[in-house]
């Protein structure tokens, strides 16, 4: 009863023509900097890994010399671009077939490599290993599979958010992806290879094979062979797809008539499988013998974890191996088994890249001097396929494409990400307000909406290089790259784990820095940055002259209009574009127009009174402050807000991206912005020099805001500092994403609707305003304990 | 039992199941002289058609070596046969119950099983009796400890094996039942139950698993076109499994010491048949026994894991797939006693497959 993912013999390689579909250097990418590879070779697949560095161009902003800054030139600061390098992780799958012909080109393309060893892994290692030694010249070093295995999980249940799902064939979408906990041990982990080990995982280096069992993927291939005389094994799943099992199995109702209703067995239960065929004058058909066989292994190995998970108090139980690997029709009659012996208590969880996760522990089994453990590592959207990329059993229509690659990349972040430490509850934590692999009209809008934004965004990137020739070119293998990323969406709205308007916004970024693209929006936030500082100091001077209570107000209104100036939303930016001068305060006046009703309360979600209220109790310890735009919204809008903070007290932490998305703000430039500010504002320099205002950055390079992944550092301000006030701004940050969120403090979520589809959704106009003030429930307001208005 | 009750003759007691109809029939040998001349003739007539022959038509058996002998039951002395005939002659059956006027007896017909149920209306239609449904694993518990309680003479009715991972010192050995609570009850028939049973009254079904008795004898009629289970069994015993199942040892080259699995346990039922060259290289024997294995092994896992999560060491196999099956006791025994490093033990019943038709029988005498 032991496990064995790999098949040794290999009945299901077949003939099959051994040229690459697909020109190889956009499959084996970077391998000109490549090192450190592992090799994970299965009974069909082959699965490639290696750790590449990227050479890709960032946006860099400095501060001219102060001393000659008449000098120099009237701009704030300079933009340069500059070369970086960052570490990548490659992972290749492709059919044991194409074998000898990717390591002819790896082994044609290796030339800086130091690499000696390649880290194998998988039942076909061994097969195949004099083969790699040879066309390589690395030496083959063998690694326990189960180890490699579990390796590969943690890293990959770590580090992609949303990579476990529950597959559900008749709901709206059949994949239901899970939030990243993050604490993911300890589970249980069902591997169906050609038998089955059931794992317990309890900490990283910690598991335990518990169990298992003969009857697993290599019994339904070899018994369905026998039965059905159909070789492969994906041919197998076919015919069972379009059998009734109801012919061959003996039934409940087939003993007693109908139900055996004490027991709650419905007449549908399987009472004996094949108990039917126990006679030798009838015949019957292969689909109908296939379906019993693959009801009768899944129901087994269902009822096996099951006692399994039970006996050792697991809830979370993952499934993978062969049996599973992207086959709707066994994760489906898995899910059903686990449903009828949990009823419902245990989920079948599955994972999206559930067929690296080999390769992905053998390498980091090599790379362990280099200790990966210790970065965050995100799913570069640009580089990667997606789920059911080459799913044989998805469409039959594809067949053809099972001959293709799967690629998985992962780049390494700069900094490692971390719950914010003021999530009511980090578990059920979801960064998106709308999920669009659910909601189908959703899906429909906002795929048109991204398709329909292309060409602006490609006309900008050009815009942006105007000394760099090929940057059409560029731009234009970005325009293709991205909307075929959209094209799959449409069909596979499941690609990337839950579709979102932050995974589509996400994804462009990743496609527009893999095409050197790095900050479309540098020269225009630099603009706009300039000019609204120069208004700075009249914006605050006219909120002195308010009297206490209009200035709150006031405030919010600044912060809610100065929102309004977002290069993301369309409705602003094709007012903004349509002046080519970029005749600012014509722009200003047009949107104003627009925005005239921000006076007209009540807004669509409005406790601004509460708020108010707030106010006018003791000042809170410090606020955690997540920016949004670069120009009138930062400088204008969220600036003087902040100093009305630090002037009843409040310290404040202002979160920024680490990498630019769209105009907003970075940390980079908000530290340029803020230093500007206090040359010409003694409370924001106070504020400065007594380390009462504090600049950090979010981790994030994306125009919205996922909670559950931010730098580590500002996880450890935000507790340091004892936050007891969360403000998020913007539509991205505050809508598509954190709307529904729970904070363990008070919270303030401000932003104006700049999408009228959004906005008719949540029953509103264009620009209508969300103003949500939030008190945790059980935890009074501190005016409620304080009650001595200031 | 003691006590002398007045139900008329003839006492059956009757368990329909997915396969087999199982009847367990009381034939009083201390009638009187004057009972003897009250006794209508039709029942004369099915008493001595059922005690003088061994088999009826072609398909229905009387387990001789089963039979109990002078057995006090109600107040009555007399012997218990056992008879076995596939669902599928139920028709034929009842056909003989209308020819031999059963109907014209009064008696109540205890049924239990899930035939019980479904061929209710066929026993009215077309054999006038009206059925007394009972249900099933009630009467298996019931059957069992019965049994147990009242076979002192002969052959024990529980065994056990010992030294069951040493082949050539493996020995049958009698089991004394006294204090039989708490037990895992595994009645492996087309299909397996597997129920917790505390007192005779108090018992649970943990679970079952539709790959059983039926399983085994199905997948070999499409494997080796036998047809039935005593055809099946016989290849089974002529074959070799590991041609057709793949072995730790044929993976790992021997144990996987990592995980503590020897290499001569199954890595993959089947598994070798997923090459073309070794499927045509096993023979009909080698199939039908790696299916024995197969089906014997996985019933021994869940049983194992279900007598961990209940905290039971005990566990009785019954049901008629262990009837003549002593390759299935032996694997089960061996399978219990080496995984769980000799804390369960396995245990078996003569009359394997009778406790439920038993069951229903005491049910007409006792109600309960």
């Amino acid at each position: 009863m032991a496990e064995c993912s790999g098949i040794d013999s290999n009945p299901s390689s077949h003939t099959m023509d051994k040229s690459i579909t697909l020109p190889p250097d956009e499959i084996f990418r970077n391998l000109e900097n490549a090192k450190r590879f592992a090799i994970d070779i299965g009974g069909s697949l082959t699965k490639l890994a290696y750790y590449s560095t990227v050479q890709h161009k960032v946006a860099k902003v400095r501060s001219f010399d102060h001393t000659a800054k008449e000098a120099a030139s009237d701009k704030l600061y300079e933009i340069s671009v500059q070369e970086e390098v960052t570490a990548r992780l490659h992972f290749i799958k492709f059919e044991n077939a194409y074998i000898e012909t990717c390591l002819d080109f790896i082994k044609d393309h290796l030339v800086n490599t130091e690499t000696k060893v390649i880290k194998a892994t998988g039942g076909g290692a061994h097969k195949f290993k004099e083969l790699i030694e040879r066309k390589l010249g690395l030496k083959v070093d063998k690694e326990d599979e189960m180890t490699c295995l579990i390796k590969g999980c943690n890293f990959v249940l770590k580090n992609i958010p949303h990579e476990a799902f529950v597959y559900a064939k008749h709901a709206d979408s059949e994949f239901r992806f899970q939030t990243t906990n993050p604490d993911i041990f300890p589970y249980l982990l069902v591997n169906i290879g050609s038998g089955v080990s059931i794992v317990k995982v309890e900490a990283e280096d910690k598991f335990e094979r518990i169990g298992g069992s003969s009857i697993g993927g290599g019994t339904f291939w070899g018994l369905g062979a026998l039965l059905t005389k159909t070789k492969r094994f994906d041919e197998l799943l076919q015919l069972a797809s379009k059998g009734q099992h109801t012919n061959v199995d003996m039934l409940v109702k087939d003993i007693y008539g109908g139900s055996y209703g004490c027991l709650g067995l419905t007449g549908d239960l399987i009472a004996s499988s094949f108990g039917k065929s126990a006679t030798a004058d009838k015949e019957f058909s292969k689909e109908d013998m296939a379906k019993s066989l693959l009801h009768m292994i899944s129901n087994d190995i269902g009822q096996l974890a099951c006692l399994y998970a039970k006996l050792h108090n697991l809830s979370r139980v993952y499934f993978g191996g062969f049996f599973i690997r992207g086959h709707p029709v066994t994760m489906h009659t898995i899910t059903y088994s686990i449903n009828f012996f949990t009823k419902g208590e245990v989920q079948a969880l599955f994972l999206r890249h559930e067929g690296y996760l080999g390769a992905i522990g053998a390498f980091l089994k090599g790379a362990e001097e280099d200790n990966p453990n210790q970065y965050s590592w995100g799913e570069n959207y640009a580089g990667s396929s997606g789920l059911m990329s080459v799913s044989p059993d998805m469409n039959p229509m594809q067949r053809a494409r099972s001959g293709t690659f799967d690629m998985l990349e992962m780049d390494r972040l700069e900094r490692q990400l971390v719950n914010l430490p003021l999530l009511q509850d980090p578990s059920s934590y979801i960064p998106d307000t709308v999920d669009l692999t659910e909601d189908a009209l959703a899906r429909e809008y906002w795929l048109y909406c991204f398709e329909e934004a292309l060409d602006g965004v490609v006309k900008r990137a050009v815009a942006s290089q105007p000394d760099m020739l090929e940057a059409a070119l560029r731009a234009e293998k970005f325009r293709q790259k991205y909307r075929h990323k959209l094209q799959t969406l449409r069909h596979q709205p499941f690609a990337y784990g839950s579709l979102t308007v932050r995974s589509l916004l996400d994804t462009r970024e990743h496609c527009l820095n893999e095409f050197n693209f790095p900050d479309p929006y540098s020269k225009i936030k630099q603009r706009e940055n300039d000019v609204a500082l120069k208004y700075y100091q009249k914006a605050v001077k006219s909120l002195e002259e308010l009297s206490w209570e209009e200035r709150q107000f006031a405030l919010v209104r600044g912060v809610l209009a100065g929102n309004v100036f977002d290069w993301g939303a369309k409705a602003v930016s094709d007012v903004l574009e349509s002046d080519p001068e970029f005749g600012f305060e014509e722009a200003k006046r047009q949107l104003e127009d627009c925005v005239v009703f921000l006076s007209e309360r009540p807004w669509l979600v409005d406790s601004y009174n509460q708020w108010l209220e707030r106010m006018k109790g003791p000042p809170h310890k410090c606020a955690l402050f997540f920016v949004d735009n670069s120009g009138v919204d930062i400088i204008l809008g969220v600036m003087p807000f902040v100093r009305e903070l630090l002037s009843r007290g409040t310290e404040v932490v202002l979160a920024s991206n680490s990498g630019p998305a769209l105009n907003d703000v970075t940390n980079g430039e908000l530290q340029i912005l803020t230093e500007r500010i206090a040359a010409m504002d003694p409370v924001i320099q106070a504020g400065l020099r007594d380390d009462r205002l504090m600049l950090v950055q979010s981790g994030s390079s994306s125009p919205c805001l996922d909670l559950s992944r931010l730098d580590k550092v500002l996880a450890m301000v935000v507790r340091e500092r004892q936050t007891d006030l969360v403000i998020i701004e913007g539509m991205g940050r505050a809508i598509h994403t954190n709307y529904y969120a729970m904070l363990s403090c008070e919270s303030l979520k401000m932003a104006v609707i700049k999408n009228s589809w959004l906005a008719d959704r949540l029953g509103g106009k264009l620009f209508s305003v969300v103003f949500k003030y939030e008190v945790p429930a059980g935890k009074p307001s501190q005016d409620c304990e304080t009650s001595t208005p200031s | 039992v003691g006590v002398k009750c007045n139900i008329a003759f003839p006492w059956f007691g009757m368990d329909i199941g997915g396969t087999l109809v199982k009847l367990v029939y009381f034939e009083p040998k201390d009638i009187t002289a004057e009972e003897e001349q009250e006794e209508v003739e039709n029942l004369k007539s099915i008493r001595r058609y059922l005690t003088s022959n061994t088999a009826y038509g072609k398909t229905g058996i009387r387990d001789v070596h089963l039979q109990l002998q002078d057995l006090t039951l109600c107040g009555r002395t007399g012997n218990l046969h056992f008879i076995r005939f596939p669902t599928h002659d139920l028709p034929a059956f009842l056909q003989m119950g209308r020819n031999k006027h059963f109907s014209s007896l009064h008696t109540t017909l205890c049924a239990t099983g899930g035939g019980a149920y479904k061929f209710e209306s066929d026993f009215r239609t077309m054999a006038d009796l009206q059925l007394h449904k009972l249900d099933e694993l009630d009467c298996l518990i019931r059957g069992v400890l019965y049994i147990d309680s009242v076979v002192s003479s002969g052959p024990s009715e529980c065994y056990y094996f010992e030294n069951p991972t040493e082949p050539d010192r493996c020995v049958q050995k009698p089991y004394t039942l006294e204090n039989p609570y708490p037990l895992l009850l595994v009645n492996i028939g087309s299909g397996v139950s597997i129920l917790a049973v505390y007192s005779e009254n108090n018992y649970k079904r943990v679970t079952g698993t539709s790959l059983g008795g039926g399983t085994f004898l199905g997948l070999c009629c499409l494997l080796t076109g036998c047809s039935t289970f005593e055809e099946a069994l016989e290849m089974a015993s002529l074959g070799e499994s590991t041609r057709v199942d793949k072995l730790v040892r044929d993976i790992y080259g021997g144990d996987y010491e990592r995980f503590g699995l020897p290499g001569w346990a199954v890595a993959s039922s089947f598994g070798n048949m997923m090459s073309k060259e070794k499927r045509e290289s096993v023979s009909k024997e080698d199939l039908a026994r790696a299916t024995l294995v197969t089906i014997t092994n996985n019933i021994g896992s869940i049983t194992r894991m279900c007598a961990l999560n209940e905290n039971i060491e005990r566990v009785v196999f019954v049901g008629n797939f262990l009837r003549v099956n002593t390759l299935s006791m032996k694997l089960l025994a061996y399978a219990m006693d080496y995984w769980s490093k000799g804390q369960l033990k396995a245990l078996f019943l003569r009359h394997e497959g009778y406790f439920g038709a038993v069951g229903a029988l005491l049910e007409l005498l006792h109600p309960s």
